[in-house]
């Protein structure tokens, strides 16, 4: 008989979170977070967290499933407003603006902070109107002919112009999983945000899509801050240049990627990426 | 490591188990098909046979017996003089003179009177509409065709579908009615009147005219308050409003309300609409306001499974982007919600389009005549209508109840077709 035994017990048996190691803050932060605490009614998901993201960086924020990862991610552009149960408090900041300030527009704080989901949700409509949708309702473009560019442009950014270039008025949906993540990274693109959240966005895909998406990740870097949310350690150790690993709702270790995967400071994270749990 | 299955029964055995209850399984899956195939063709049947006996009750009220008159427009008949108006000349002793001098044996008044009764009431005021449109007939004698009483075309039409009269008319009455037809006086038409006129004591003058364009404008009373009322109601109830106990007792009572008897709505529209606010009586707008009362609920509850059934995927997908709560509700909330919305509303309208019960409390059982002309003319609807005739003594009004019964399902039938082709443009989209 199998002794089975759940991945908590396993991984933190009597190994002690104190605190993060590694180098969590940096000089050229996009966003810094400090003391985040996040709760679901009186159920707390996240363990006062505190990081940065660097600029141009993708950050890879790995973990178990249910360490909060997701969670800290959506709280990055405060997605989770739509939850009503759900708390925030500590600071998170983009270039020195308080994320959750009362003046801080949500819709204003989206549009810098575009977010990329895990399974692939175009609009039903055409592509063309997925991707000119986010610069529609922010009037981001004057006339057609500036809305016809940022679209085309988006969606070179994005890989998806030349499979697509010829039914640009055919559904969203009627694209493949790849092409449909690729348009929705688009759409995100269209709207010129500052940092891109991606949760999970190759875990729906087949490993071309995801080789296409990793690619692209690796050239949107040049331009903005990428956070990522991943399952896949391989696809956090290719992506990513920084990487932060989260254990039960707290932050175990961050640090280079390289450093991280060849010499994990912390017991917890070297379990993790050797593959005893997760 | 063991497999447990393995160790409690030997593999052929979990075969044969598996077989002995393959036997039962199937069994029980024809039971259920053949249950479901009898309840479907049950329901088929029965709808079968209520069209089947609607439609062979009302085919009689579609065409109307005509009888022609031999009209002696003289001066002298009509108490014309020179320089008169037409209009009111003595109309009802021509026509009297015309049919005595078709029947010269009938002499007795008793007789008379009856054989004016095969003509219907409204003969004279055919002759004096022939003579205004034709002014220069005066002085002549003219053929002129008016319709046959209700009870004689009534009897006629039995004669000819049944070969023998169910209705009972008097003998004499019989006699003359047969040598009109030998003489070829007496022509069937279609009864394009059914359509064009409005109700009336006379069978063969009554038309649903009336009735349906007073069903017309309450249902777009009712439309035009219910759906945006009913969409912003479940909107804001799904997309902002908290979720906290007053939206609970909101939902609860939401849920009450469609079950409240509709004679309840009627009875608030007299009191509140009416008596408060000093509406018209019998007027569409006041019954489309009492129908939106009735028809909310269903909206509401339909559109909100509707907006709950959108995925959240799409709304997580336009927030991301920087849209407002408002801009997402309406560019990718609704127009995917809007197949069920659509579904919600048909339903609640064509159960707002069947009801009679509230509407008989706020006066839309009276007796109108005229065709009403906006929503605070006096007015009645289809169903009202058919239970007024149905109510009625007259022979004639049966066949009537039936074609109306036949228009009020068109009617349904228009509406529901134009709402699925709207649900299909959406779901195309």
């Amino acid at each position: 008989m199998v002794d089975i035994t759940s991945a908590d017990s396993l991984a933190s048996g009597n190994i002690v979170i104190d605190g993060t190691v590694g180098e969590c803050f940096s000089d050229n932060a996009k966003m810094s977070m400090r003391n985040v605490d996040v709760f679901y009614a009186e159920k707390q998901a996240i363990h006062d967290v505190s990081f940065d993201l660097e600029k141009n960086q993708v950050t890879a924020l790995i973990g178990p499933s249910g360490c909060g990862k997701s969670t800290f991610l959506r709280c990055m552009n405060r997605m989770n407003d739509i939850i009503p149960i759900c708390r925030v408090t500590g600071s998170l900041e983009i270039d020195g603006d308080d994320i959750y300030h009362k003046k801080m527009d949500p819709v204003l704080l989206r549009a810098r902070v575009g977010m990329v989901f895990q399974k692939p949700n175009p609009f039903p409509k055409s592509i063309y109107d997925n991707v000119a949708y986010g610069p529609k309702i922010h009037g981001l473009a004057t006339n057609k002919a500036e809305l016809d560019e940022i679209v085309v442009t988006s969606l070179k950014k994005a890989g998806l112009f030349n499979e697509v270039k010829d039914r640009l008025d055919e559904p969203g949906t009627g694209l493949s999983g790849g092409q449909q993540q690729r348009l929705c990274i688009a759409r995100t693109i269209a709207v010129s945000p500052e940092v891109i959240l991606m949760d999970e966005p190759a875990s729906a895909l087949d490993p071309i899509a995801t080789a296409v998406i990793e690619e692209l990740i690796d050239e949107l870097k040049e331009k903005y801050t990428i956070a990522i949310v991943t399952h896949s350690m391989q696809q956090a150790a290719r992506v990513s240049q920084k990487t932060a690993y989260f254990h039960l709702g707290q932050l175990v270790e961050m640090g280079d990627t390289k450093q991280i995967f060849t010499n994990p400071r912390h017991q917890l994270t070297e379990n993790y990426i050797t593959g005893r749990f997760g | 490591m063991t497999n447990s299955v393995d160790t409690v029964l030997p593999r052929s055995e979990v075969t044969e188990r598996i077989k002995l209850g393959l036997k039962k399984r199937h069994r029980s899956e024809l039971i259920f098909k053949s249950f479901g195939l009898t309840a479907l063709t049950v329901g088929f049947l029965l709808v079968f046979f209520l069209l089947f006996d609607i439609i062979s009750k009302a085919l009689p009220a579609f065409h109307q017996h005509w009888v022609k008159l031999e009209v002696d427009y003289s001066a002298a008949n009509l108490g014309y003089t020179d320089g008169d108006s037409l209009d009111k000349l003595s109309y009802r002793g021509t026509l009297r003179k015309s049919i005595y001098n078709q029947f010269p044996e009938v002499k007795s008044r008793k007789d008379k009177r009856k054989l004016n009764g095969l003509y219907s009431s409204n003969a004279e005021f055919a002759i004096k509409d022939y003579l205004i449109a034709n002014p220069d007939v005066l002085n002549t004698e003219q053929y002129v065709w008016v319709r046959l009483d209700d009870d004689v075309d009534v009897y006629l039409k039995e004669i000819e579908s049944l070969g023998e009269p169910l209705i009972r008319i008097d003998a004499t009455e019989a006699q003359w009615v047969k040598s009109l037809v030998e003489n070829d006086y007496i022509e069937k038409r279609f009864n394009i009147e059914f359509f064009t006129s409005s109700d009336s004591r006379e069978p063969e003058l009554a038309g649903v005219r009336g009735a349906l364009t007073g069903t017309m404008l309450t249902m777009l009373v009712t439309l035009i308050l219910s759906f945006p009322l009913g969409v912003a109601a479940a909107v804001y109830l799904e997309e902002f409003a908290p979720k906290n106990r007053w939206t609970d007792i909101i939902e609860v009572n939401i849920n009450n309300l469609a079950a409240v008897p509709s004679i309840i709505f009627g009875l608030l529209g007299l009191a509140v609409i009416i008596n408060v606010f000093g509406l018209p009586r019998s007027a569409p707008l006041v019954g489309g306001i009492v129908l939106t009362l009735m028809t909310l609920p269903t909206i509401i509850i339909a559109s909100r499974a509707s907006i709950k059934a959108v995925p959240p995927s799409i709304r997580e997908a336009a927030l991301g982007l920087g849209a407002s709560k408002v801009q997402t509700a309406f560019s990718h909330v609704l127009p995917m919600a809007m197949p069920g919305i659509l579904t919600g509303t048909i339903i609640g309208m064509a159960q707002a389009l069947g009801e009679t019960a509230p509407l008989l409390m706020i006066g839309m059982v009276a007796f109108i005549v005229d065709i009403p002309a906006s929503v605070t003319d006096a007015a009645t609807v289809m169903p009202v209508q058919i239970f007024l005739w149905a109510d009625s003594p007259e022979r004639g009004f049966l066949a009537k109840t039936s074609a109306a019964i036949m228009v009020l399902l068109g009617f349904l039938f228009i509406m529901n077709a134009s709402a699925a082709y709207l649900r299909r443009r959406f779901e195309s989209n």
